[in-house]
């Protein structure tokens, strides 16, 4: 945990500029970009919970940050060849990209909701 | 002589070398790699408190929680109390994927449904005990909302799994 704040501090200066250009709030593009770096990361979900928070205060968008961490634990491109050895090779592919179109469709809704309560 | 196999933890790795970033860094920059440095103390001491309710709400839930109770209700038949039960478990039952893998793999042998599979796994995202940390970092509305859809959701994601996955 404490390697992980560590390396958030570190980079942060240098990404920090390029968090505008990356994450403009587009309703499609933001919550794809954030499940794709959701799907390859792996750990603890608490981890994807911080490290969301810090990217928040930097400037990444709330829907990049909503897909990051819906596809953090449930699509694990890395966890993959587990899941097929002990639930079978269909059932792993075909979980890990519903859930994957699933992150981007919760991330949406969320903030549509959201927008709409506040 | 016996050999002893000592294994470093992959965590205890990843701190290392993001220590060893930081001791090179400071060569070329010791101003940066000393703010960064003091902001994750700062971080690190914020989040303590909540770490700690995590923690004590992780071990409640892991005690009380056995995998022979999950195996009682999700196995032949289970019908509609599975599905509750596989989103009930899902959200409260913690643990890597290496540890809930062959558990989930022991109980589709036993029957599980493909479904209820899928319905446990997703409802993973909703975890009671990293609510603190939600709820400091994105506020109660974000997390009451997004938990609401996981769940809902979840149901969407165990019926075409099961559609899919039938024979």
């Amino acid at each position: 945990m404490f390697g992980i704040l560590l390396l958030i501090n570190l980079l942060s200066p240098f990404l920090k500029n390029y968090y505008a250009t990356i994450f403009t709030g587009n309703y499609f593009l933001d919550p794809l970009i954030g499940a794709l770096v959701g799907s390859i990361s792996f750990g603890i979900p608490i981890t994807s919970f911080i490290i969301s928070g810090e990217l928040l205060k930097e400037g990444v968008s709330l829907l990049a940050v909503s897909a990051f961490i819906l596809t953090w634990s449930t699509v694990g491109v890395a966890m993959l060849p587990l899941e097929i050895s002990f639930l079978g090779k269909r059932f792993a592919i075909y979980r890990n990209l519903i859930n994957f179109l699933f992150g981007i469709i919760i991330a949406i809704l969320t903030i549509l909701t959201l927008n709409l309560i506040t | 002589m016996k050999k002893e196999n000592k294994k470093i933890s992959k965590p205890l790795v990843f701190m290392l070398s993001v220590l060893g970033l930081y001791a090179i860094l400071f060569v070329f920059n010791k101003y940066l790699i000393m703010e960064a440095f003091i902001n994750t103390i700062i971080l690190f001491f914020k989040l303590l408190p909540i770490l700690l309710l995590v923690f004590i709400i992780s071990v409640a839930t892991n005690y009380y929680l056995k995998g022979d109770k999950v195996k009682k209700h999700l196995g032949h038949e289970s019908g509609i109390k599975g599905w509750v039960y596989a989103m009930i478990s899902g959200i409260l039952i913690s643990g890597p994927p290496y540890i809930l893998y062959p558990l989930l793999g022991d109980l589709k042998k036993s029957g599980m449904k493909d479904s209820l599979l899928a319905v446990f796994l997703y409802n993973r995202n909703v975890k009671i005990p990293f609510i603190p940390v939600m709820i400091y970092y994105f506020g109660l509305a974000f997390t009451v909302i997004m938990s609401i859809y996981i769940v809902i959701f979840s149901v969407f994601n165990g019926l075409v799994i099961g559609r899919i996955t039938k024979k």
